[in-house]
Order: structure tokens, then C-alpha cells, then sequence
């Protein structure tokens, strides 16, 4: 279990329980010592709060449309059916309304605007709406980022001058800068210039999400192909040369010899990459992609609870985070 | 069947190296020649160079008329055709043992799973593992690893068989078993070139035996001729000091 068991003594129990404790006291010590610290600067929390922003109430009002008087009030099963007549003709509009909540009476004069009545529904919040953006987003940019990472790991150890260098020139560049600034330039300079190209065409511009989605991908992809490179080379040269030495060529044996045991031994690196993409992926907000941190911020500004928020957003992305880990762990019993 | 007419190969790294120089060989379809001579003499190089794993530099090599070193020659073609076996096994490790040996019959003979399947298990049986089809490699012990990967080699039907010292990472109990699936094989007239230490197998099956040091051909001769009065002094001290 250890690292290295067996090199010295055997603890004694107490020695768990003991060890175990401080852990305990540390964890407990330190939620009550942040709980303290925001009574001493008087904040109140409203946890009570922070559920509106996963699920909300939304009412729907029904407008008149026109300027008339109300003819009829009609049950029609669960809703009713009223009925306005034009104040200066014949023509008459008609309205569904919840039969609960009519606001109106039959001979009641309306003008436009006025309301009729409600109808309430249930809506997703914003929480709900930047998970599920982050959530697509980091989707997206892990399928995209596992095939760039790939070709390029398969580049990088080619012979093909070309094909290793655009691989050299791709890693270190994408590496060697912040993906804040990598983002920055997908959005300002390269979408600049894309959809304005596109314009000028009279084509469709391409959404923001697209060039967040392709800047993650590419970024990952990098740190993929490096992960790649390092799995095919930690499989032993044998494999290639047995696999060779039966007629296969190199891609057969690439495909069928190397890469199914290089992979099985890059999953977990694989996954802590997949982990960090999601993670950075909080970085979108800077180009205007309402992913889960973005969402948060503006969470913040309409409720004003900001340490509540800010940890449901650290939750969240635990959730998510932990759940690919645990996935990947089960992947990695399989292929064993 | 197999020739090689001044073959040179030069290693660079650490530092440049004549691994063989000059080396000339032809062995006849049907007979075995084993290959010794002390580590670092370039018994192995010379082995690998005769199905390109290594490639020359210079000279030329053919296989069942097949030029190696030829730019037209399909390299993957006169592999298919020369079964090698080495000494670290070199088992594919995430098949089971019949996927082992029904993988390249499917790439590269294209040959159905049925025909490929019924192929492997008869070499199975034949190197006597029939029961361990099913199993992993990292469940089997050396020798059945090194008979497995001999039956790998038999199943693209080769016209010759390359060993690389076969019984050299084995444990001392199960040489035997692996030895006698090559004697067998010896036997049944298949075109081998075996490089090993163990000089029993050499007296008793070898047509002709090659000695070399230094990456030249010291000594060629029959096993009798070898082990009785070799000709040259440095094969004398090599036996002497082995036997």
C-alpha cells in the first residue's frame, strides 16, 4: 500500500488512529477557521440563495395586444379563452390563460401591454446553463485535442523531417505561451481576420464558441502529443522489430502492436491532462464564452453572495473533475 | 536460400565500430548453420542484417532470390517469408497467446480468422502448447514464451528461420524444451540460421557451423571438423574456454 512497505518497522495501530486525527483536526480547523474569519467581517451567508441560480420560477405574462374591451371569459379544461374585441371595429383577438390566474373580468377595457394574466414556468439557471457550456466545450475539446495529440505524437517520432518539425515547431509554440494569450489570439486576431474574410464572402461567421473550442483543442493537443510520444517510446523496441520481423508494416505494427500498449499505459497521464483541460477551460469568459467561471462572475453581481457562489462554482468543477477521474480509473482496471 | 556476399555494417554510436566486416555466408534450402563466437563479435548484427532489422551498408543479401538491400525489393514481403525469433520473446503482450499467432497471418497473408485460427492451433499443438491458447503472455513460463513465439514465426509459413540466441534468457530447465522444438524443426528440412551458445545443439544439429570474431568469419566447417580440430587459434581458445 505504502511506497515502501516492509523497509522499516511495522506501526503500531495507535499510529494510524493517532495520524488519522490530526488530519481530521486540520480539516475540521480550517472550515471553522474560515466560518470565524467571516463572522468577524460580518458577512452573512444565505446559502438559501444559491438554489435560484440552478432552477427558477420563471412567470410569463399574458399581454393584450390591442386596444379593446373583453367580451369573454371562456373555461377551456385547465385554461381559459378571453376574448377582446377591438375598440373601434369588429375584429377580436383571443388569448390562452391559465384558468387559476385570469387577471381580468368580462367588460373590462384593456390596452395594449395590459396583462391578462400569468402563466409560471421552471427554467434552468445560470449554474446550470455554464455547466453544461463547460461541460460541451471541454467535450469537444478533448476529442480534438486526442486526435491533434495523436497525429502529432506519431509526428514528432517520424523520420519525415517536415512532419517532426511542424510537430517541434507546433509543441513548443503552443507550450512555450499562457493560454490566456493563446485564447486572446484565436479570438481577437485569428476570428478577427477569419469572419471578417467570411463576411466578405457573405458567408456566416464562425461563433465564438468554435474558436474557444479549437483554442482549448489545440492547446491540449500539445500536451497530448508529448504524453503520446513518451508512451510509444516506453514500449519496448522489441515489439516494433517482432511485429516488423512478421512482414507487418510500420503502421500495421504502429496500430496493432505499439499504440494499443502505449495507450493502455498513457491513460492515466491522458486523464490528467483531460482534467486540466476542463479546468482551463474557465479562462473562456475572457472571449465572451458564458462558460461555469463567467457565469459565476455574473452570478456574484446579481445576488452579491459572493463566497457562497465562488464555492459552488469550486464544487461544481470538483464534480465534474472527480467524475472523469473515477471513469478513467474503472477504464484503466479494464485494459489491465 | 540465403546469401550474403560481403557484408558490411558499421555502428557509429557510442563510437564507430566495424561490427562486420567482409562477412560472406550462403546456406543451402533445408540446412541449418549455427552461428558462434564470443559477445560483441557480431553474431547477432550479421543475424538481423539478413531480414533488414539492421541494415548494411554495404554488400548484398538475398533471400529465397530476394535482394534485402534491393531498392525495388519489398522488405515486408521477404520478412513475411524469413520467421525470426529472439531472445527476449518479444510476445505481444495484450493478445492472448492465439491472437499472437493469428494477428500477422490476418494483416499480412490476409488470410480468413478461420484459416488463421486453424493454422495457429495446429503450430500450437505442434510446439506442444495446444492448451494454453487462451492464456496471456505474461502468464506463461520462458520456454513456453520461446515456443510460442517459434510457433508465431511457423504460422506465415516461412522459407527460413532466423534465431537470435532463442534459449539465452531462459531459465537452465527449460532450454531443453525450446531446443527440441528446433531440432524438430532441423529435422523436418526448414532453412535455419541459429545463433547460440549451446554447443550441444551445434554438434548435434548443425549442418555447418560458423565461427566469428570481431565481425569477420573466422572458421567455417562441419560440427565434427569444428569441434575436433578447428583450424583457426582463436576458435581453439573460444572452445576452450566454453567447454
Amino acid at each position: 500500500m505504502t511506497l515502501y512497505s516492509g523497509l522499516d518497522k511495522p506501526r503500531s495501530p495507535l499510529y494510524r488512529k493517532f495520524w488519522t486525527g490530526v488530519f481530521l483536526a486540520g480539516v475540521a480547523l480550517c472550515v471553522l477557521g474560515i466560518y470565524a474569519a467571516t463572522q468577524y467581517v460580518d458577512y452573512t451567508w444565505r446559502w438559501y440563495r444559491v438554489p435560484q441560480y440552478f432552477f427558477y420560477e420563471d412567470v410569463i405574462r399574458v399581454v393584450a395586444e390591442i386596444e379593446g374591451e373583453v367580451v369573454d371569459v371562456a373555461a377551456q379544461g385547465k385554461d381559459a379563452l378571453v376574448t377582446v374585441r377591438e375598440w373601434d371595429g369588429e375584429g377580436t383577438q383571443d388569448y390562452l390563460v391559465p384558468a387559476d390566474d385570469v387577471r381580468v373580468h368580462q367588460g373590462d377595457f384593456v390596452y395594449p401591454g395590459d396583462t391578462l394574466g400569468a402563466r409560471s414556468q421552471w427554467k434552468t439557471g445560470l449554474f446550470l446553463s455554464g455547466l453544461w457550456i463547460t461541460l460541451k466545450i471541454s467535450a469537444i475539446a478533448i476529442v480534438i485535442g486526442m486526435a491533434i495529440g495523436m497525429l502529432t505524437g506519431l509526428a514528432r517520432i517520424s523520420d519525415n523531417p517536415a512532419f517532426k518539425w511542424t510537430a517541434i515547431t507546433y509543441i513548443e509554440l503552443v507550450r512555450g505561451s499562457p493560454l490566456l494569450v493563446q485564447l486572446m489570439i484565436w479570438y481577437y486576431v485569428i476570428g478577427t481576420l477569419v469572419n471578417q474574410i467570411l463576411t466578405n464572402a457573405a458567408l456566416p461567421k464562425v461563433p465564438t464558441f468554435w474558436y474557444g473550442a479549437l483554442g482549448l483543442a489545440i492547446f491540449t493537443g500539445a500536451y497530448t502529443a508529448e504524453i503520446v510520444r513518451a508512451g510509444i517510446q516506453s514500449v519496448d523496441l522489441g515489439q516494433m522489430e517482432a511485429a516488423r520481423s512478421l512482414g507487418m508494416t510500420y503502421s500495421q505494427a504502429m496500430r496493432k502492436v505499439v499504440m494499443p500498449q502505449a495507450i493502455k499505459r498513457i491513460l492515466p497521464a491522458l486523464a490528467g491532462q483531460f482534467i486540466s483541460l476542463i479546468k482551463d477551460s474557465s479562462l473562456l469568459g475572457v472571449i465572451a464564452i458564458r462558460e461555469l467561471t463567467k457565469v459565476t462572475r455574473e452570478v456574484v453581481t446579481a445576488s452579491l453572495q459572493t463566497y457562497e457562489m465562488w464555492i459552488v462554482c469550486a464544487v461544481l468543477y470538483l464534480v465534474m473533475t472527480f467524475t472523469l477521474s473515477l471513469f478513467v480509473q474503472r477504464l484503466e482496471r479494464r485494459a489491465m | 536460400m540465403i546469401t550474403a556476399k560481403n557484408v558490411h555494417k558499421y555502428f557509429y554510436v557510442p563510437e564507430k565500430i566495424h561490427a562486420l566486416n567482409d562477412v560472406s555466408l550462403s546456406v543451402a534450402a533445408g540446412e541449418t548453420v549455427v552461428v558462434i563466437g564470443p559477445s560483441g563479435s557480431g553474431k547477432s548484427t550479421f543475424l538481423r542484417c539478413l531480414n533488414r532489422l539492421e541494415y548494411a551498408d554495404g554488400g548484398e543479401i538475398t533471400i529465397d532470390g530476394m535482394g534485402v538491400l534491393h531498392p525495388d525489393s519489398d522488405i515486408n514481403a521477404i520478412r513475411a517469408e524469413a520467421g525470426m525469433v529472439f531472445q527476449q520473446f518479444n510476445l505481444f503482450p495484450h493478445k492472448s497467446v492465439l491472437d499472437n499467432l493469428v494477428m500477422a497471418q490476418v494483416v499480412v497473408r490476409r488470410r480468413g480468422r478461420d484459416e488463421a485460427v486453424a493454422k495457429a492451433r495446429g503450430l500450437l499443438a505442434k510446439v506442444g502448447i495446444a492448451d494454453k491458447e487462451n492464456v496471456y503472455p505474461d502468464q506463461l513460463s520462458g520456454g513456453q514464451k520461446q515456443r510460442v513465439a517459434i510457433a508465431r514465426a511457423l504460422c506465415m509459413d516461412p522459407k527460413v528461420m532466423l534465431f537470435d540466441e532463442p534459449t539465452s534468457a531462459l531459465d537452465p530447465e527449460m532450454v531443453g524444451e525450446v531446443l527440441d522444438v528446433m531440432k524438430d524443426l532441423a529435422r523436418a528440412g526448414m532453412t535455419m540460421v541459429v545463433v547460440t551458445h549451446e554447443m550441444g545443439f551445434a554438434r548435434e544439429v548443425a549442418d555447418r557451423v560458423v565461427f566469428m570474431d570481431q565481425g569477420r568469419v573466422l572458421e567455417v566447417g562441419t560440427p565434427d571438423h569444428f569441434f575436433q580440430n578447428p583450424a583457426h587459434e582463436r576458435t581453439r581458445l573460444f572452445l576452450s574456454q566454453i567447454l
